[in-house]
């Protein structure tokens, strides 16, 4: 096993294990978000919120996610390099003429910076005044007090130029899903001529539904949800 | 029909490996469009000569697209613009008449320049000698029947069959990497009960051999797919990945 993790194949199998990792999270923070939509005040958020802020999450689960944004943006950042040099130190004088190779998969390390650069202003919007500094309004529902998740939500909604860069890095995701999830599927094997036609559909649907959800609930919140 | 068109050839010219390269124009006249590329080549070499200057070294055996000695990299695409040929087989009809033509070697730290437009690709023979046979005695030969083998399989195992080695996938690969050629010849015998019987070793060592020579790491870009002159499929990637995982569980 020791040769396993650095040999290519382990170091990718990594890299789809971690990826495959976020794809869940994603999921479950698209769920949350779409309760933004529901029409009751911010209740129904502000409850999703405040599960989320449990100990047993907060502790427990919310780790387990930092390291797999950091094993897959290590990984991703050790392997473009190794990458970069097995290239080779003189570049094509001809260009690259090669037809039919998606955009996407040969720009999943640009495409994942773009991701993390949205995820930093991402974290400073509201983990750091949720979950750290805890500079946040309170709000009481049905005799918890909790924090007016929605309230803060809702504000930084209200400002064009956030609901503008949110759109840019939700549909940089779509972009660096589009080929990350199939490809997660490859890595591991789990693919052959059938199904990596499979597995590029569903990714590709999946990746455009991650991405215009994500985008939809930050347009309507501007446009229908401001007080 | 025949047709001749005049070029001017941008062609990378290097001493040896330690020399500093650089790109050398010439023109070439009257070139008949049903020629092949390297007798195009051909054409250029005996010009310099007569001029009693150096000819522009570059690889070939066979000339009929089944040794995979020819490579060059023309006008941004490894074996040239037309599809699934090798370079011996391009014809000059896929040029219009006036037209630049760049022509540089395979470019990857794995295949390092030997001069001009040859490049050192003994490590496609290391990454072989890793691993890449049976070395089982077979015995004599069997009754076709005694050992029924699955059509797919059998077709499966011919496609992975018809790489030639000719490294164009590395030269085609923004990560430099190997692993359609090792997919392909990992695939040829895993789907065979012959190399059934030193699979496991087989798959960790050409991989082996392959990460230590200095090959990138497989993104899944599809991108050697597309220039293989025999169309090797990446479904054989997949599979590589699937024997080197079992490979290294069973450990
Ligand atoms: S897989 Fe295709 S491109 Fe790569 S060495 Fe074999 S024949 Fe050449
Ligand atoms: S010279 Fe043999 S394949 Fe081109």
């Amino acid at each position: 096993m020791g040769t396993f993790f650095s040999s290519s194949i382990g170091k990718k199998f990594v890299m789809s294990l971690s990826g495959l990792f976020l794809v869940i999270f994603l999921l479950v923070h698209l769920s949350i978000n779409a309760l933004l939509l529901v029409p009751d005040g911010g209740e129904m958020f502000n409850n999703a919120a405040h599960f989320m802020a449990l100990p047993l999450i907060k502790y427990g689960l919310q780790p387990v996610l930092f390291v797999g944004f950091i094993v897959h943006i290590f990984y991703a950042t050790m392997l473009t390099s190794i990458n970069n040099k097995a290239r080779g130190s003189v570049k094509y004088a001809g260009g690259n003429n090669t037809k039919d190779v998606m955009w996407a998969s040969k720009n999943m390390y640009v495409l994942g910076i773009t991701v993390a650069a949205f995820m930093a202003v991402h974290l400073c919007d509201y983990w750091v005044p949720l979950q750290i500094t805890g500079n946040v309004e309170s709000t009481t529902l049905h005799g918890t007090e909790m924090h007016d998740t929605y309230a803060l939500v809702n504000a930084a909604f209200s400002q064009c130029w956030r609901v503008a860069l949110y759109v840019v890095g939700a549909l940089g995701l779509s972009l660096h899903l589009t080929h990350g999830f199939w490809s997660a599927f490859q890595t591991l094997g789990a693919s052959n001529s059938l199904w990596r036609k499979r597995w590029t559909v569903i990714g590709t649907i999946f990746a455009w539904v991650v991405g215009v959800s994500f985008s939809l609930i930050a347009i309507l919140q501007h446009f229908f949800y401001q007080a | 029909m025949e047709k001749t068109i005049n070029l001017t050839l941008k062609v990378w010219r290097q001493a040896n490996a330690t020399a500093k390269g650089a790109f050398e124009s010439y023109e070439v006249k009257n070139i008949s469009t049903d020629s092949s590329f390297l007798e195009m080549l051909d054409i250029l070499n005996e010009q310099l000569i007569n001029e009693n200057k150096e000819p522009v070294a570059f690889d070939h055996d066979c000339r009929e697209g089944i040794c995979g000695m020819c490579s060059l990299y023309v006008n941004g695409r490894p074996h040239g613009p037309d599809d699934e040929v090798t370079t011996c087989q391009l014809h000059m009809r896929k040029f219009k008449d006036g037209e630049t033509i760049t022509i540089e070697p395979w470019r990857s730290a794995g295949f390092p320049v030997i001069k001009d437009l040859i490049v050192n690709r003994n490590a496609f023979d290391s990454i072989i000698a890793a691993g890449g046979y049976v070395s089982v005695g077979t015995g004599g030969v069997p009754d076709g029947n005694a050992m029924p083998i699955p059509k797919v399989d059998a077709d499966e195992a011919m496609d992975a069959a018809s790489c030639i080695g000719c490294g164009a996938c590395v030269a085609a690969c923004k990560n430099g990497s190997a692993m359609l050629f090792v997919s392909a010849k990992v695939s040829q015998l895993a789907l065979l009960p012959q190399g059934k019987v030193e699979a496991a070793r087989r798959a960790k060592n050409m991989v082996a051999k392959m990460d230590e020579l200095g090959f990138g790491n497989c993104t899944n870009t599809g991108a050697c797919e597309v220039e293989c002159p025999k169309g090797v499929s990446i479904a054989n990637i997949a599979r590589l990945n699937r024997e080197y995982l079992k490979a290294k569980c069973l450990d």
